[in-house]
């Protein structure tokens, strides 16, 4: 039974228990529903209830938890005698999956029975030739053992899946028969159903922290396969960074964290100024018309995907300062420097500091500025030595917060900045960041195994790091200083 | 002290109210140079704006035109159906070369027929004007209307892209000295042709619908199995998104006692708002791809994760609508005697509905422009073929419509980067509508107390 049969199934489980439900609850009290604790739909709403939810987070557990025990089944199957040289177990794994595959497309093709299929798995060849017709190309000759371990895992996936779905609807029809038998005219329906619905309310909202504890397992899980793999110590102290799928790389931290720190100076150095200047300009000079225009034009900075900026920087930014500035005053010839990466960045951030700033200002109290007025103080001295300062705790948090933003962009330093890893002072040369190298070693083939490919989950983790401390600190920055008007 | 001051104040004494003094003076250039100074921060922001749209519409507009050669092809029954019997199946057995043959016997013919010189050019060399996906698109026209057969129809097959970038004007006379795919020779012959009508530019419908295309052919490659990527991406993460996120905003903001454990989740949520996308593309790989075994490239993991990515800004919209909703509704629905999940479903929400749809549609907005953890979950992988419906679709690879961006930026050949600013318009288009959609429904439905 697939399961998305048995999704259907659990709908009209759960659709005739709302009925069934309903109707019992009415039929108990003949027909009178002033007889019932509650309205005759709770009766049903619980029936459903009961019915589906239970089934389908077991369903749902059963789906995630089935394939990971099966794979250690099979593994275990898997000798290390049978993996060849220059192979490695999860290659002769993700061959086992394949001939599983192609074995199942060749049954519901009705290419073969499955006798007929059964009687192939001792003859590797012959099933190389099957599954090759099937549109399964195999590199390697099968050896039986791998042939062998397919076909078991094909039975216990097929296993798992027909216990599933026998322990899925056992639980539903429970569920459905003990809730409905659970039905009388005195039953508190109503405060069971919404007891239940609470439940699943917390739940949903329990989603956020399984999600923090997702990133924080995964980042952390693997970071520490990474450094038994590789001496943390050169990771945190060495200056040269250089992966060799070979072997032998050298994985210093220090040239990509130079990168990401300098992209990220250079683009704050532009959306810093240029986003708190046009955030006093529109809090406090500009007319009510202009800042109708101008404020949501500049908001529209921020709803553009990030990748339209790294086509910008790849495209028009990068070409124009090679041509313009680089060359004519020979400092490099490359398109994709740091300096591309942090002007394109600096215009992304400009709407973060300025929408953050602007929201600040506003806040600051108009009693603030009038005493200013009145001691005959211009409007600029105003915002400049009462209204700057009293927004200040306010507005480095908003650079912060646009520090952390501009750590961990990704797209515009993948197509602006470069890929060579290096510590070097001159903005138009190419340099990389601690996101390209995310993005370069856990793109393509990638081997779970090797240290070139874990690195990214250590790269992760700092970057991870990084913007959650930046943020904390702004929040922290935000709350403790900030001034408390009224 | 008070010598200082009669001493600052001394040459203000004599002078008058409407001519200001040396100080004022100063103080007020200082305050214009400021208000000009904001000024041109604001007009610097507008001007990135403008400089930003002109620079993607500048270069990806030619990228919904194409150059078509009109090809006059007489479909002969002997060649292409041998058993005469117009069945597909059988046509199959000619194949794709078997096209070619018969379109460079055309495309001779035609130049023949309408007198252009075709000068020392050999035949592969006029055949190479045609795209090298031409003869594949002539035998699926064929096997899809096998009634063609024996008839002789025009028939617009795309140029080659190197043709199609000269008259674009990428390619010039000069460049193609230099080229390998092209001479000066065959661009002659392109002008010829094109004076001769046989090659025309017009709109090109199938930059949207075909899928990707190799290196080799960029004039045939689409968007089709991006924008249907993306589209399944967005159905899931709109089915769970939504459902998942105003549950857990109705819990936090309106059921949730006031303690740590609430303090916590709240925490989280900004923090979660917060993590680089890019981490959220580790999570999914570790997570979905390695430990609950989903098929890489899938919408279904894109989806995954884009869900995750969009939570937090979808409670923090749910939240501040149902905030905005007054208390006195809610005092009023429980002083009737309704319980706290009546009032909440059946008053508190409706009312706070627009403002979370308005919120929804943002998120998916954004989703829809995510490409970096799209990355890490193997999205950039070349994908030829249409998933299939869903739900079995949401398995099958796809691409999605940032990500293909990226990777038409990481070919060699220049008509890709066209390619890659068209597709960039596309995603704006979208995003222009689905924000349009936003707006409208903001104004139209929120109601202000």
């Amino acid at each position: 039974m697939t399961p998305g049969f048995l999704l259907l199934l659990l709908a009209g489980l759960g659709v005739v228990g709302f009925v069934a439900g309903r109707a019992r609850a009415l039929a108990l009290s003949r027909g009178d529903a002033r007889g019932l604790h509650s309205l005759p739909s709770y009766y049903g709403q619980m029936v459903a209830l009961f019915a589906v939810v239970p089934a389908l987070l077991l369903m749902v557990v059963w789906l995630v938890v089935q394939p990971v025990v099966v794979e250690r089944n099979i593994t275990a199957l898997i000798l290390p005698a049978d993996i060849a040289d220059g192979s490695s177990r999860d290659l002769v794994m993700a061959d086992v999956r394949r001939i599983a595959e192609g074995m199942e497309l060749l049954v519901a093709g009705r290419a073969m029975s499955e006798g007929e299929l059964a009687a192939l798995v001792p003859q590797p060849e012959v099933l190389k030739e099957r599954l090759a017709a099937a549109g399964v190309a195999l590199a390697a000759p099968i050896q039986p053992q791998v042939a062998e371990a397919a076909s078991r895992w094909r039975a216990e996936m097929a296993l798992g899946q027909g216990v599933m779905s026998v322990a899925v609807l056992a639980l539903a029809v429970a569920g459905f028969l003990l809730s409905l038998w659970r039905v009388a005219p005195a039953f508190r329906a109503r405060n069971v159903v919404e007891r239940f619905v609470q439940a699943m309310l917390i739940g949903a909202s329990s989603i956020a922290i399984l999600t923090t504890v997702g990133i924080i397992f995964s980042l952390v899980f693997e970071s520490w396969h990474f450094f038994q793999l590789y001496p943390a110590r050169d990771f945190f102290l060495s200056l040269t960074w250089s992966p060799r799928f070979g072997g032998g790389s050298s994985l210093g931290l220090w040239p990509l964290l130079w990168g990401t720190l300098y992209v990220s100076f250079i683009a704050l150095l532009v959306a810093v100024p240029v986003g708190l200047m046009a955030a006093i300009y529109l809090s406090e000079y500009a007319s009510p018309a202009l800042r109708s225009v101008a404020k949501p034009a500049i908001e529209v900075l921020a709803g553009i995907p990030s990748i339209v900026y790294g086509l910008f920087a790849l495209m028009t930014v990068g070409p124009f300062l090679r041509d313009w500035f680089a060359q004519p005053m020979g400092l490099g010839d490359s398109a994709s420097s740091v300096m591309t990466a942090g002007v394109v960045m600096g215009i992304m951030l400009i709407p973060y500091v300025s929408s953050l700033s602007d929201d600040i200002i506003n806040a600051v109290p108009q009693a603030l500025r009038d005493g200013s007025y009145g001691l005959g103080a211009t409007q600029s001295e105003t915002i400049r030595q009462v209204v700057f300062p009293a927004a200040l705790p306010g507005i480095v948090g908003a650079i912060l917060m646009a520090a952390s933003r501009a750590i961990g962009e990704t797209m515009i330093v993948v197509l602006g900045a470069g890929a060579a890893a290096q510590l070097s002072l001159n903005p138009f040369e190419a340099m990389t960041t601690v996101t390209v190298k995310i993005v370069s070693q856990l793109t393509g083939d990638t081997e779970f195994a090797s240290a070139e490919t874990l690195v990214a989950f250590a790269l992760g983790l700092t970057l991870f790091v990084f913007t959650l401390g930046l943020n904390v600190l702004a929040l922290t920055i935000v709350r403790k200083y900030r001034e408390q008007y009224e | 002290m008070t010598s200082s001051i009669a001493s600052q104040d001394a040459p203000r004494g004599g002078a008058s109210l409407i001519a200001p003094d040396e100080r004022t003076r100063r103080r007020n250039a200082s305050e214009r140079r400021f208000r000009l100074l904001g000024l041109s921060a604001v007009g610097l922001g507008l001007v990135a704006l403008l400089v930003l749209v002109s620079s993607v519409l500048g270069n990806g507009l030619s990228a919904f035109r194409q150059t078509y050669v009109i090809l006059p092809v007489t479909l002969d029954a002997d060649v292409l159906d041998r058993a005469g019997n117009r069945d597909p199946e059988e046509m199959k057995a000619v194949t794709t070369l078997g096209y070619g043959a018969v379109m460079q016997e055309a495309l001779i013919a035609a130049l023949a027929e309408r007198g252009v010189d075709t000068g020392e050019l050999r035949p592969k060399e006029i055949m190479a004007i045609l795209s090298k996906e031409a003869p594949a698109d002539l035998r699926d026209a064929v096997l899809a209307d096998p009634s063609l057969i024996g008839q002789r129809v025009d028939f617009p097959v795309y140029a080659a892209s190197r043709v199609d970038g000269y008259f674009k004007g990428r390619v010039t006379p000069e460049t193609a000295v230099r080229d390998a795919n092209i001479s000066p020779e065959q661009l002659k012959l392109a002008d010829a042709m094109q004076a001769a009508g046989l090659i025309e530019t017009r709109m090109n419908w199938g930059f949207l619908t075909r899928p990707d295309a190799s290196e080799l052919r960029s004039e045939a490659a689409g968007l089709g199995v991006a924008i249907l990527g993306s589209a399944y991406m967005m159905i899931v993460v709109l089915v769970l998104s939504l459902p998942v996120g105003v549950a857990a905003s109705i819990y936090l903001e309106e059921l949730a006692p006031k303690n740590r454990w609430t303090d916590i989740v709240e925490i989280n949520i900004a923090n979660l708002a917060a993590v680089p996308a890019i981490v959220y593309g580790i999570l999914a790989l570790a997570l979905f791809i390695n430990i609950a075994g989903l098929p890489q490239s899938a919408p279904i993991v894109g989806g995954l994760v884009l869900t995750l990515m969009t939570l937090p800004t979808i409670i923090i919209a749910t939240r501040a609508s149902l905030k905005a909703v007054p208390p006195s509704i809610r005092d009023a629905a429980l002083g009737v005697g309704a319980s706290r999940m009546q009032t909440i479903f059946h008053h508190v929400l409706p009312l706070a509905m627009p403002g979370i749809l308005t919120g929804t549609i943002l998120g998916l907005a954004r989703a829809l422009g995510e490409s970096a953890p799209l990355l890490l979950i193997g999205m950039v992988a070349f994908v030829r073929d249409f998933p299939e419906a869903p739900p079995a679709g949401f398995f099958d690879p796809a691409s999605a419509l940032p990500v293909q961006v990226y990777s038409w930026t990481q070919r060699a050949d220049p008509a890709f980067a066209e390619r890659a600013s068209g597709a960039i318009l596309v995603l704006l288009a979208f995003l222009l509508v689905m924000n349009a959609v936003a707006i409208i429904l903001r104004r139209r439905f929120e109601r202000r107390w």
